[in-house]
């Protein structure tokens, strides 16, 4: 059989095997060489919670979905076009994310009756054929003995000739989606530059994997998905933890500042520590404290004494910062404060994905403590983010809060990255010693108080956690202070938003029916949803919210314009309480806490829904 | 050239009222402290005064430096990030034994094993002083509070052994009563480079009052207590017939010091590990006086320039051309023009 070709608009693939057949770094390569062909993309690793679970076991699979096309993409799919299963636990675990009639790509050595019983799967069944019966496409290959065969000539033990299979799948997905494996045949060059036998068996095995697409006839199809149509510009593909990185170390620059960040290690924060701690280079000082209030106390230690400072984690640790951020708070000290969230309450789910700790981050502290909160909607956004959260701390002498979440720190997409020329000066109110005498919360038309640095002649001067007098910053307990000065820091928080530009909708009616409001990244399910509803004639729009705090002031004329709203996230209704509350609209929730993304689909359902509710 | 300033203890002083109760011991250390700045040649904006909070924990605002009055049990976390960004300031930890035990216990010997070139005072008062009166992780097992009616159940911790556990690089202990052997103890925790722990026993005269008087009493310090000299015998009691301690192959022995033969004289050797553990255990149950003085100390690498000789090691990139490699990463692709 000789495969037909088929351009294909967009496609989605999933990498599933054993956390041991390495199918991150399989999906990272597809993901690398995809973006330099031009397709827009998104992706998103699911691994497991354990860090080695038994092999071959349910829990121990570990997946990489791919979602790219030739037009916008802004989610890691729904549902999946090829499905590359490893073993039977990945087979048996993934398949119903398959569309109908989708390809299997099946290693038929991890379906044997081993890999079957540590699926828990009875040896009797027939999983290939049982796939085959539910109309799949299904292209089986004996990857592991392939890959053994590829490899009868070199040097490596067994065990190593078994690991490099992955390479054999790479290169019979490159050669299926019609991509060259040279990308990844200079990646494996550098990465076991020193490392001979390894870097010639890999590179082996990945161009026998292409290869055996070429010659074994095993497709029906062979697919072409032509480049996006994307803005003129440089690309880079990045994850949202890095991008989130990144525009720190940007901020630190632009602010002329010393980055000091300051974590203890918890998923899916951990990367953010990963970069920074690898980036002393650039200036920054990554420090791993004994636990999360060490963590944030010394960012506080360190913005007094004249740092950018960072904190970063996720919901439990965020819970401990608690208590120190309204101590930045008092003092109107710069910091800024990223929680990656994931699924809570407590341990909850470490490597799952969730957006509830909206009402945490706006609500979660003892006393009148406000402070600007904003989201990232998607990997790429977290830089812009980030940059923004810093300008805000230090413009403002405001710790700010950054909500990011599990699957925009794990997942990647092209950015087109701005040189650092285009992005602004950031400028602190630092107090000089040739500025004169210094009234530590003397505040400018903005409310913002002046930033004296130890060091600084002339201006030695004492602030904590207790009530202060306007102004002076001495210890007060008078009343009309107290209420004076919890107005005071309100409003400070407040003027944040004379600096957001005019709100806009992001895609489809810009007046009437139906808008639905995302946050975080939501972003992508509903952009993809009402985009395509709006296509086909239905009056829905799409807003998307950044600053949860404070809101922007023109946001009650946009909800205005519209008959109904609808806010999807992952979670109970934090943001839903909060739009109801503030603009006194029926607005209506859709909620999902499954440790997953929305699909676009139930996106889609629900506004149709609520459309034909109301007819 | 840059002008030495010169201050007196006054300009340390601040215009707010000291609000300690009357008779606190906390306003004898204020008072060492504020005389021992000028004579360390510090300069007020190059000094930082952090604390928690407590009674004690007040002192920043009566510092004409710079100063934070921060969290319950936090100074010490504080003061590290701040030191690490600020190798240049002179920083200086206020904390309570709840303070820097109970709530702060973990930053204390994270602080402690990592050792910045910082000074901890913390306040032994054997007592929460600012909540009013509750036993604190110091208190004798056994003492009756508002919290323990029927007296603590809770053994103590011993600071010294605490510090010594944690591999605190310098320990030392005074009492607010001794304003001269106070002050010269801070000079030398001042002068060690790494971080000094000072326990300073201070007497809460509304909530425990007299805890400490067996050491500070004129009839009873004699017998009490063991000032620590680095090479000098290690004796107490009438000083007209001083009692000596032995130390003959790791065990303690206490002899007249007339009768005794001077070989086994314990020399006080603040360098000596074991010795000083053994001090740190010397008057647990009382058998032997308590030691005041520097029972440890040892020049051990400073965590600040640990971090600065890595930096050194690592050619910088901090241009804006080296800010734009980095956004772009080395596998970035152009669309268009
Ligand atoms: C998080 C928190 N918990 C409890 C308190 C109440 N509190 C204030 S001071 C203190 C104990 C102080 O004892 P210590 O550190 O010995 O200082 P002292 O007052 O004796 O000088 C407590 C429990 C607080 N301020 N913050
Ligand atoms: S309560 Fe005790 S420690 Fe606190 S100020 Fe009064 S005497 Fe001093
Ligand atoms: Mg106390």
């Amino acid at each position: 059989m000789k495969a037909g070709s088929k351009d294909l608009a967009k496609a989605t693939v999933l990498f599933a095997g054993d956390s041991g057949d390495g199918m991150q770094l399989t999906g990272g390569q597809f993901t690398q060489t995809t973006a330099l062909s031009g397709n827009d993309l998104n992706t998103f690793p699911d691994f497991p919670a354990e860090i080695r679970a038994p092999a071959g076991t349910v829990p121990g699979v570990s997946g990489f979905k791919i979602h790219f096309g030739s037009a916008k993409v802004y989610t890691a799919g729904d549902q999946v076009d090829t499905l590359v299963a490893m073993n039977a636990a990945a087979l048996s675990s993934q398949m119903d994310q398959l569309k109908e009639g989708g390809l299997i790509i099946a290693n038929s050595n991890g379906m044997d009756a081993r890999n079957l019983r540590l699926a828990g799967i009875n040896e009797d069944r027939d999983l290939l054929g049982e796939a085959e019966q539910r109309g799949f496409e299904l292209v089986s290959v004996e990857i592991t003995r392939l890959t053994k065969e590829a490899l009868k000539d070199s040097p490596l033990s067994n065990k190593d000739k078994d690991r490099a299979k992955n390479m054999f799948t790479l290169g019979l997905v490159y050669w299926l989606y019609d991509r060259e494996p040279e990308r990844t045949e200079r990646f494996l060059e550098k990465r076991f530059a020193d490392q001979e036998d390894i870097r010639e068996a890999n590179i082996k095995v990945l161009r026998a994997g292409h290869h055996y697409g070429e010659t074994a006839e095993l497709f029906r199809n062979r697919f072409s998905v032509p480049p996006a149509d994307l803005a003129p510009g440089r690309y880079r593909n990045i994850k949202g933890n890095q991008a989130l990185s990144i525009g720190l170390i940007t901020a630190a620059h632009k602010s002329g500042l010393e980055l000091f960040y300051a974590g203890y290690p918890i998923t899916p924060a951990s990367d953010i520590l990963h970069e920074l701690a690898r980036s002393k280079a650039y200036g920054v000082q990554a420090f791993q404290a004994e636990d999360e209030i060490a963590a944030i106390t010394a960012a506080i230690g360190a913005a007094f004494g004249g740092s950018l400072a960072v904190t970063a984690s996720s919901g439990p640790g965020i819970a401990l910062k608690t208590e120190a951020l309204g101590l930045a708070v008092m003092l109107e000290l710069p910091l800024v404060v990223v929680n990656v969230q994931r699924g809570g309450p407590s341990t909850g789910l470490p490597t799952k994905t969730e957006q509830s700790d909206l009402g945490q981050a706006l609500f979660g502290r003892n006393g009148e403590a406000p402070l600007p909160v904003l989201s990232c909607a998607s990997p790429k956004d977290a830089f812009d983010v980030a940059f923004e959260a810093c300008q805000i701390a230090l413009e403002h002498m405001t710790p700010v809060m950054i909500l990011s979440d599990g699957y925009i720190a794990n997942g990647s997409e092209p950015w087109k990255f701005p040189s650092s020329s285009e992005l602004p000066e950031i400028q602190p109110p630092v107090h000089k010693a040739e500025d004169g005498d210094y009234t530590p919360y003397k505040r400018d038309e903005k409310g913002v108080r002046k930033w004296a640095i130890p060091g600084t002649a002339g201006a030695e001067h004492r602030i904590g956690g207790l009530e202060k007098q306007a102004e002076t910053g001495h210890v007060s307990y008078d009343s009309e202070n107290h209420q004076q000065m919890v107005r005071e820091r309100k409003e400070k928080v407040e003027r944040v938003a004379h600096g957001y530009a005019a709100q806009e909708v992001s895609c489809g009616s810009k007046k009437g029916g139906l808008l639905v409001i995302s946050w975080g990244s939501t972003y992508g399910a509903v952009r993809t949803a009402v985009e395509r509803l709006h296509k086909n004639g239905i009056a829905v729009g799409q807003y998307h919210l950044r600053h949860l705090h404070p809101l922007p002031s023109d946001l009650g004329k946009l909800i205005e314009r519209y008959d109904q709203w609808l806010i999807p996230e992952l979670n109970e209704g934090q943001l839903l309480q909060l739009i109801r509350s503030t603009y006194l609209v029926d607005a209506k929730g859709l909620n999902k806490v499954q440790g997953v993304p929305f699909a676009h689909r139930e996106v889609e359902e629900a506004i149709v829904g609520m459309i034909n509710e109301k007819k | 050239m840059k002008q030495v300033k010169s201050y007196t203890s006054k300009d340390f002083a601040t215009d707010q009222e000291v609000r300690w109760c009357p008779g606190c011991g906390d306003y004898g250390i204020l008072k060492q402290v504020r005389d021992l700045m000028p004579e360390l040649g510090l300069e007020r904006e190059k000094t930082v005064f952090i604390s928690g909070i407590g009674c004690s924990s007040r002192f920043p605002y009566y510092m004409n430096t710079y100063g934070l009055h921060s969290i319950h049990g936090r100074a010490t976390s504080l003061a590290t990030g701040l030191k690490m960004t600020r190798s240049d300031l002179s920083v200086w930890i206020i904390t309570g034994d709840g303070d820097g035990m109970s709530i702060g216990g973990n930053h204390l010997i994270h602080l402690l094993r990592r050792n910045p070139n910082v000074n901890i005072l913390l306040f032994n008062n054997e007592i929460y002083g600012l909540t009013k009166g509750q036993f604190s992780p110091t208190s004798e097992q056994g003492k009756q509070t508002r919290s323990s009616p029927w007296g603590t159940v809770d053994h103590p911790f011993n600071l010294s052994a605490l510090a010594l556990g944690a591999d605190a690089s310098f320990f030392a202990r005074t009492v607010d009563r001794e304003s001269k052997h106070l002050r010269e103890t801070l000079r030398q925790a001042h002068e060690h480079k790494g971080a000094s722990l000072v326990e300073i026993y201070q007497n809460c005269n509304v909530f425990n009052d007299g805890t400490f008087s067996a050491f500070t009493d004129k009839e009873r310090k004699q017998q009490n207590t063991l000032h620590l000299e680095e090479g000098s015998p290690l004796r107490f009691g009438d000083p007209e017939k001083p009692v000596v301690l032995t130390w003959k192959n790791g065990a303690v022995g206490a002899e007249e010091m007339g009768a005794s033969d001077p070989g086994s004289h314990w020399i006080h050797d603040p360098y000596d590990r074991a010795k000083a553990q053994a001090l740190s255990r010397l008057s647990d149950d009382m058998t032997y006086p308590r030691p005041f003085g520097v029972l440890y100390r040892e020049e051990r690498a400073v965590y600040e320039d640990l971090l600065a000789e890595q930096q050194k090691v690592i050619a910088p990139k901090r241009t804006a051309d080296d800010l734009d490699a980095l956004i772009s990463g080395d596998a970035f692709w152009q669309v268009g023009q």
